[in-house]
């Protein structure tokens, strides 16, 4: 069962730097790791994390092992115009999960 | 003349050593206790205060989803006999382990849950630390942040309680260690890189960074009990319980911070 957090202001002045804060349920298992019996336990991790506003990419991260369990990641954007902000994450195991949040500028 | 003096200097030598034994038996007074919130840095205290950076409120959601889901025999959702759990669940973690007379004797909150699951849902257990049962506990627990820790002490309790506090107390391990020795004895002070804190369980479940996930107050105990090279209690084992029913008691009063972050 994935998951995922967001937390973005509903509304903001037009101009105005929003600060988003995201959080999204995973493992992170970083492949480096062996059982008590030995076996490697294979990578399972996320790759990619986009946010699109009203469809223009925003903000973009790669991520990699060694990136802790659940990845918190906050950036901030200029509120332009009042639409819909949607965060992509992809990864190992076909792992995806998408989220959209509202922002009402004024 | 050497043999008195020396007599002399052995009996202060022992009586400073019992008056320490004596010094650092005690347990922690009320007023002087602290939550493990108040060791940590700035940074893990952040994430606790914000639902957002708190990665224990994904598995808060997720018990929310739980909670509404029906299964096993009966067909039954934890709704459908407790309803809205923000109003029916709120004060509940905050009073256990409590007693259960079908078992005559306390249960924490995993194996209530777990007995409520087994006897009116009909379904399986859920195995202990399992993404279900830590989810299920964090948004039972979740009901009661805020509010302050009363454990029932009675007749019926008292003498799990003493049991967890012999416990508490008495040495074990390779190491030879009690686990008042650090944290009635040393809190505060550092090992290795860690402040050891009083060991009063304000948050649990809680999400641990090094454990990169929830987790129990069993599981933390079972942590401790192999870094003093004891062997561990099995989950649920009662002599796990009677510990968590002291170690409640001993927070008595505090307020309960669930779900917790913690280093």
């Amino acid at each position: 069962m994935a998951g995922a957090l967001i937390n973005v202001p509903e509304r903001a002045k037009r101009g105005e730097v929003i600060e988003i804060k995201t959080l999204v349920s995973h493992p992170m298992e970083t492949g480096y790791r062996r059982t008590q019996l030995g076996a490697p336990i294979p990578r399972d991790i996320i790759r990619l994390f986009v946010c699109a506003y009203n469809g223009t990419e925003v903000f973009r991260a790669e991520l990699h092992p060694a990136i802790a369990a659940n990845p918190f990641i906050v950036f901030s954007t200029i509120a332009i115009e009042s639409g819909t902000l949607t965060f992509h994450w992809t990864g190992d195991n076909g792992f995806s999960v998408t989220e959209s949040a509202a922002l009402t500028v004024v | 003349m050497g043999a008195p003096r020396r007599a002399t200097r052995l009996a202060v030598l022992t009586g400073v050593v019992a008056l320490t034994a004596v010094a650092f038996a005690a347990e922690i007074p009320l007023a002087e206790r602290r939550s493990g919130y108040e060791f940590m840095g700035r940074e893990t205290r952040a994430m606790q205060d914000d639902d957002t950076a708190n990665p224990a409120t994904l598995s808060v959601l997720e018990g929310a989803a739980l909670w509404t889901r029906k299964i096993g025999a009966a067909g039954r959702a934890c709704a459908d006999c407790h309803g809205d759990a923000s109003a029916t669940m709120k004060g509940v973690a905050a009073r256990y382990p409590a007693f259960d007379a079908a078992r005559g004797r306390p249960i924490d909150l995993e194996q209530r849950i777990n007995a409520c699951r087994v006897d009116r849902q009909q379904a399986p257990a859920l195995a202990w630390e399992s993404r279900d049962l830590l989810a299920l506990t964090a948004y039972v627990a979740r009901q009661s942040r805020g509010r302050p820790i009363e454990i029932a002490v009675d007749g019926r309790t008292q003498p799990f309680l003493e049991a967890g506090r012999a416990a508490f107390q008495r040495r074990q391990g390779q190491l030879n260690l009690a686990c008042s020795q650090c944290h009635d004895d040393y809190w505060g002070r550092q090992l290795a890189g860690n402040v050891i804190p009083q060991a009063h369980p304000t948050g649990y479940p809680l999400y641990r960074l090094e454990w990169q996930a929830l987790g129990s107050l069993q599981r933390r105990l079972r942590n401790c009990l192999v870094g003093m090279r004891a062997e561990p209690y099995e989950y649920g084992a009662p002599e796990m319980v009677d510990l968590e029913l002291y170690l409640m008691w001993r927070a008595r009063g505090m307020t309960l911070e669930s779900p917790a972050v913690r280093p």
